[in-house]
Order: C-alpha cells, then sequence, then structure tokens
C-alpha cells in the first residue's frame, strides 16, 4: 500500500489546563475519504484546528506527519502551501476583499510554493467558472467581499468552492453539514463527491450520519473523550445513527 | 486567549521602519530659536518681501498672541514651546539656479534617495516638481509650457514679487490670518510654498507637484499654498511628502488655500508620510495644518484626496464652502495610524449656494496602540436649497488595543436639504488571519490585502503614478504593524 498522505500518532493536545485530545491515532491513505463522529465536545473541532495549525492549541505529545513531513513544525500558511485544506466550521468575513482576489492571492501563493508561474487573469476567470459551477455558486459572487452578508448555506459551499479551486492533497471538512438544509446539503456533497480524486485524501468531521448519505466514506471513526475508540467500515455510521453515541461510549468506558 | 493577544502583540510591536530617516548634510542658514516681531521682520527682510507683505505677517502675529493653542482634538501631547522654534531655515546658496544642474549635487542626492529624480521626472511622468527642501524652493521645471498658456506655478516667495496683485487679492481670503491659532501662526511667519493660477478656459495638461521635505533641526515647517483656478480652468496639484529621522518632535503647520471660479475645477492630492515617531511613541512630526477651498463660482468643484501615514500627531480637516450654486465638494480620506500615533482628521463641508453637493469619504485605519478620530461637520446654511450630503465614514481596527473614533456634526438649516451619513467599524482580528493563513497568504500579505481592499475608493481618486505609491505606502506603514 501507498504512503498515507495523514499519519497521527498519539496526539495529545490541550486548550490552557484542559486537554482534549489524549492520544490520536489515525492513518489516512490517497484516495480514501474518512468520516470522524462523535458526541459534542469530544474534540473532534479540535483535531481540525491542530492539523490546520491554529495557535490556541498547544500540543504536548504525538507526532503527525503530511506526506512524509513533520506538519508540526510548520506555520498555517506552510501547511496550506504543502496541500492541507480546512473547510472552516464558522467562516470569516473579510470586508473589502472580493473573493476574487481573495482565491487569486491564496491559488498564486500555492503556485508560487510549487514553482509554478501565476495564472493569468483571463486563465484565473476560467477556472473560478468551471469550479464555481461544481457548487452552484452564482459567478456574481466572485466580485462580493469574502462571505460578507451571506447566508449559512453561502458560506459553507463558498469553502467547498475554494476546496476545488485550491485543490488540496488533503481536506478537512469541519461540520460542513451544520447548519444547512437538504437542497444545500446535496449541493456541497456533490461538489465533493466531484473532487474526489485518487491522490486526494478527506477527513470529513461530523456529528450527524445525514451528511455520510451523501459523501460515502470509507472508513468512520468515532472520536469520544480525545480519543478514536472505534474504527469501522460505512455501516458502521448507520449503527451509531440507530443506536446513538452511547452504545460505543458505554464500551468504552468498559474498556478504560 | 492570552495568545490571541500575543499574536497581535507581535503583529503590531516590530520597529516601523521609517524608510526616509536620513539627514542631508547641506549648509543651511538657520535664524536662532525665538518668536517675536523682530522674528518676523528678519524672515520678511531675509526674503527681500514688500512693505505690504511684512505688515500683513505683523498683523497675523498681533492676532496669534490674543489667541489660544486649540485642544478640542482627541490628541494628547506635550506642550509645544514656541519660543524654542527657529522659525527659517534655508539652504545657503550663491546665485538661484536657473536650471537642475545648477542644483546643489548633494541635494539632487538627497532627492534620488528619495526616488525623485527630478529629470527623470520631467521626462518620464510629465509632473512639473517644484521642490520645497525645508523653506526656499529650490527647483522648478516645466516653466516654460506651463508659461507658454498662461499657468502660472511658483514658489510664493516668487509670486509675492512677481505676482503681487494676484497674492494680495487671495492670500487670506480664504482662511483669513485670524482663522484659528495655527493659521495666525503661519501667516506670520510661513516661510514658503507653492502657488498656482490657471487663467479662464485653461486646463493644466499635466499633474502639478510639490514635494515637501522638513530637513534641519528643530525648525518649524510652515508652509504657505494658494491656488487659484479662475473660470471654467482645471487644475490637478499633488502633494507628497516624507521626512528624515528625529528625536525631538517638530512642528508643522501649513496653510493651504484654494479658490475655484465659476465653472472651475480643482483636484488636490495628498500623499503625507512624515516620520511617526518610534514605536513608544518618541519623536516624530506633530502636523497642525489648516486646508481649506472655496468653490467661489457657479458650478465650480474642488477635491480633496489624502493618504494619511506619517506625523505623531495629525490635526487636519480639508475642507470646501460651497459658496456659488450648483458647486461640488469632495473630500476622499485614508488615515493610517501605528504605534503610538494620533490622528484627528476629517473635513467640513458649508453649504451656502443653491443646489450645493458635497461627498465625505472616510476610511480610518489603526494599529497597535494608536488613535484614530474622523471628525466631520456638515452645515447646510438658510440660503443652501436643494443641499446634498452623503458621508460614509469607515473604521478598521487591527488589533485589541487602538481606538477609531468618529465625530460626525451635522447642522443643517434649510428644509429642502438631504443629508445622509453612514459609518461601519470593522476588526481584523487573529480569526481572518488565520482564515487567510490556512488558504496559504501569509500574515504580512493578508494584512496589504485586507487595507488596500478597504482603501480602494479613495485610492482610485489618486493619480495613476500616485496611487501605485500611496499603495505601496500603506503596506509600509503597516510592515511596522505585521511582523
Amino acid at each position: 500500500m501507498a504512503e498515507p498522505i495523514l499519519r497521527i500518532r498519539n496526539l495529545h493536545a490541550r486548550v490552557g489546563e484542559t486537554e482534549i485530545l489524549r492520544g490520536v491515532n489515525l492513518d489516512v491513505y490517497p484516495g480514501q475519504l474518512h468520516a470522524i463522529m462523535g458526541p459534542n465536545g469530544s474534540g473532534k473541532s479540535t483535531l481540525a484546528a491542530v492539523l490546520a495549525g491554529r495557535e490556541d492549541y498547544e500540543v504536548t505529545e504525538g507526532e503527525v506527519l503530511f506526506d512524509g513531513k513533520n506538519l508540526l513544525e510548520m506555520d498555517p500558511e506552510e501547511r496550506a502551501r504543502e496541500g492541507l485544506f480546512l473547510a472552516f466550521q464558522y467562516p470569516v468575513e473579510i470586508p473589502g476583499v472580493s473573493t476574487a482576489t481573495f482565491l487569486k492571492t491564496a491559488l498564486n501563493e500555492l503556485r508560487k510554493h510549487r514553482g509554478q508561474e501565476p495564472l493569468d487573469a483571463m486563465e484565473f476567470m476560467n477556472l473560478m467558472r468551471e469550479r464555481a459551477a461544481l457548487v452552484k455558486i452564482d459567478p456574481t459572487f466572485f466580485s462580493r467581499s469574502v462571505n460578507e452578508g451571506f447566508s449559512g448555506g453561502e458560506k459553507k459551499r463558498n469553502e467547498i468552492f475554494q476546496l476545488a479551486m485550491l485543490e488540496p492533497r488533503l481536506a478537512i471538512l469541519d461540520e460542513t453539514d451544520s447548519g444547512l438544509d437538504i437542497d444545500a446539503l446535496k449541493i456541497v456533497a456533490d461538489g465533493v463527491n466531484a473532487l474526489r480524486s485518487p491522490a486526494r485524501a478527506f477527513l470529513v468531521i461530523t456529528h450527524y450520519q445525514r451528511l455520510l448519505n451523501y459523501i460515502v466514506p470509507d472508513v468512520v471513526h468515532v472520536l469520544y473523550r480525545g480519543r478514536i475508540i472505534k474504527t469501522g467500515p460505512k455501516e458502521l455510521a448507520l449503527e451509531l445513527e440507530a443506536k446513538g453515541y452511547e452504545w460505543v461510549t458505554e464500551t468504552d468506558e468498559v474498556a478504560l | 486567549m492570552s495568545e490571541h493577544v500575543d499574536i497581535l502583540d507581535q503583529l503590531t510591536a516590530s520597529d516601523y521602519e521609517y524608510k526616509y530617516g536620513f539627514e542631508s548634510q547641506i549648509e543651511e542658514e538657520v535664524v536662532p530659536p525665538g518668536l517675536n516681531e523682530e522674528t518676523i521682520r528678519l524672515i520678511s527682510e531675509k526674503k527681500g518681501e514688500p512693505e505690504w507683505m511684512l505688515q500683513w505677517r505683523l498683523q497675523a502675529f498681533r492676532y496669534w498672541q490674543t489667541m489660544k493653542e486649540p485642544h478640542w482634538a482627541n490628541v494628547r501631547y506635550t506642550p509645544i514651546d514656541y519660543q524654542a522654534i527657529s522659525y527659517y531655515a534655508a539652504p545657503k546658496r550663491k546665485t538661484q539656479p536657473r536650471s537642475l544642474d545648477e542644483v546643489d549635487p548633494e541635494l539632487r542626492r538627497t532627492f534620488e534617495k528619495l526616488g525623485i529624480p527630478l529629470h527623470e521626472q520631467e521626462v518620464l511622468a510629465g509632473v512639473a516638481v517644484d521642490a520645497v527642501l525645508d523653506s526656499v524652493s529650490v527647483a522648478t521645471t516645466f516653466r516654460e509650457k506651463l508659461q507658454s498658456l498662461g499657468i502660472i506655478f511658483c514658489s510664493m516667495s516668487e509670486a509675492i514679487r512677481e505676482y503681487p496683485d494676484l497674492v494680495r487679492k487671495y492670500l487670506g481670503s480664504v482662511v483669513p490670518p485670524n482663522d484659528n491659532f495655527f493659521a495666525a501662526l503661519n501667516s506670520a511667519v510661513f516661510s514658503d510654498g507653492s502657488f498656482c493660477y490657471v487663467p479662464p478656459g485653461v486646463r493644466c495638461p499635466i499633474e502639478l507637484s510639490t514635494y515637501f521635505r522638513i530637513n534641519a533641526r528643530n525648525t518649524g515647517q510652515f508652509e504657505r499654498t494658494l491656488i487659484i483656478a479662475d473660470e471654467g480652468a482645471y487644475v490637478s496639484y499633488l502633494e507628497g511628502c516624507t521626512a528624515p529621522m528625529r528625536d525631538e518632535n517638530q512642528l508643522h503647520a501649513a496653510v493651504v488655500e484654494l479658490v475655484a471660479l465659476a465653472g472651475a475645477e480643482i483636484k488636490y492630492s495628498t500623499v503625507q508620510n512624515w516620520y511617526p515617531g518610534d514605536r513608544e511613541g518618541r519623536g516624530g512630526i506633530y502636523n497642525f495644518v489648516t486646508k481649506r477651498g472655496i468653490c467661489l463660482g457657479e458650478s465650480s468643484k474642488i477635491s480633496w484626496t489624502q493618504v494619511e501615514t506619517g506625523s505623531a500627531i495629525t490635526w487636519k480637516y480639508p475642507s470646501v464652502i460651497l459658496k456659488g450654486d450648483n458647486s461640488v465638494g469632495e473630500f476622499y480620506s485614508v488615515a493610517v495610524t501605528n504605534h503610538r500615533q494620533q490622528a484627528d482628521t476629517g473635513t467640513k463641508m458649508t453649504h451656502i449656494g443653491r443646489n450645493t453637493r458635497s461627498r465625505i469619504v472616510s476610511k480610518g485605519i489603526s494599529a497597535g496602540y494608536s488613535q484614530n478620530s474622523y471628525r466631520g461637520l456638515v452645515r447646510v446654511n438658510p440660503s443652501a436649497d436643494g443641499a446634498r450630503n452623503f458621508s460614509q465614514c469607515d473604521s478598521l481596527l487591527i488589533g485589541d488595543k487602538c481606538g477609531a473614533h468618529t465625530f460626525p456634526y451635522i447642522e443643517v438649516h434649510n428644509p429642502t436639504a438631504i443629508v445622509e451619513h453612514e459609518a461601519t467599524t470593522s476588526k481584523i482580528g487573529e480569526d481572518i488571519l488565520f482564515y487567510c493563513n490556512q488558504r496559504g497568504i501569509d500574515t504580512e500579505t493578508a494584512v496589504a490585502l485586507i487595507i488596500n481592499g478597504y482603501a480602494r475608493e479613495v485610492l482610485s481618486k489618486l493619480p495613476m503614478e500616485f496611487a501605485v505609491e500611496a499603495q505601496k505606502l500603506l503596506a509600509i506603514s503597516l510592515e511596522g504593524s505585521v511582523g
């Protein structure tokens, strides 16, 4: 089997005095889509934030390799340039910066990192139009400030649009389904499915199984109290839906 | 949470690298510190002024003695000792230079360090540069071309000698010597400045430009500028400023007067980049300026555009008196403060004529521990039927130790007037910066991106080559805010 895109070993992280991740282990291989599920407060979003390099979290132990490189040593922008993308649970608004300008800057930073020439205005516009269609984003959004005045659903679609533009090696979706109605959920799922490829991996963090009806995972993990306590095939998500998290967490208490 | 704050501290703490912090070694003639009638007589004599000018100065000085320094602005500074300032400094030279070749080579090098190679500017940029180093104009270009159109563009000293009728008619007509404390001081001791007159129906074909530069230690700089656009004339004037690094605070109290007759238009653009002091707030320029224009004739227009990034303290309200019917006043401003800088700036639009219109777009950017205030007055007099004003005042905060303040005053004495005011405040917090980082954009680039987007509406009002310079300047000023 190929080398994993992401290898997490015994990852511990805390905010202030509170330890949130308590020994996470995970291997994600090219082409795979892993779902991370778990009850509120289990550490799902913390895992996403730590991988993206958010400074509020202190890693106290463990190792993360991204395509074999030490991820934890990199600045957030370096991680992004190496191909790590986070679709935010709460995308921020950036006043005065159009989506087009923002994405052009981001894409050209990534291209520079890869030793490629920046895209010219024409190539860039064509790429934007093509990728926007994937998530049914209207081209009038391009000239609007990033996320400013967008509805919750528009913001989430914009995250997937950015994912499509930046073509990451590893895409982490942090509760992208939260706050979406069923139509928006389908659009987002169609976008993600179109972007799945043998060279790319996804880490989909979700509280509900609902999203996984549309984005079918290769592997499902249950994160609980900062540890992955159960791993299984896609059917695990359905089982969790039917039986609730207590079904695994109770077993876990015994195992602990 | 403490790490949030730490990051923003780092971002705003790195030293401001003032690119223009050098001192040119030109021999200067400096009058000893102190201010009394003798000082004024000495200045007037050194400049070879006629008696009426001396009397005008002395009158202003007498007003000034009765006035008190204003303290209503939202700024704090140590008191200024007006007797410790030297009121005149002029580069020594034997004769008046006839061409650029005759200009002191050291002076030429100073301009080159500033990126103003005069000869190149003549040819490439099409800009006539009236370069003012300290107090005396040393080089004026494009004279002949302008003269052939009847346009007068020269130093104020020269205008007093050569065009006394124009000067006597308009000097002090917009900003009277007793207008305010700093205007009175300027009227008494002004050293030099620029004078421009555009005759009826003439459209000035080039952007007129002056680079002011404060050079001598402890020398207050008191520029006096007067621009007159006669009926149907058009002129665009650019003022750009840089100054060398200093420990002492330096007082700068300029006066700019604009007069637009019927159907005339004046565009006045400023990029102000004086030394703002170090990160602890030591040193830096005190910039107490009175800028005002009058739309004297029907359908005239005056437009102020300013990009303010420098000075320790800025006290400045470029204003328009809309006297002529259907006249238009505009004010576009970006004011950046970082570290310990303080700015209290804005505009006054006074509507007197019928169907007069004014537009105010103010963008304040505060970083570090700085304080940035917008202060504006829109006054509609009883005579101003159908007057309209639109004001947009936006504030952007970088970090959580700086302050943004808005003081809009609106006085409407005519029921047919329509006055609109919009204001927003936004903040570049760690969340936004992290979001940009996560897309591969480093923090410095992210801030530049946000600032340029935010200031776009104002930058687009600047002449092209100036807009590029201004955009660079914004990035440079905030290099200090984003390590």
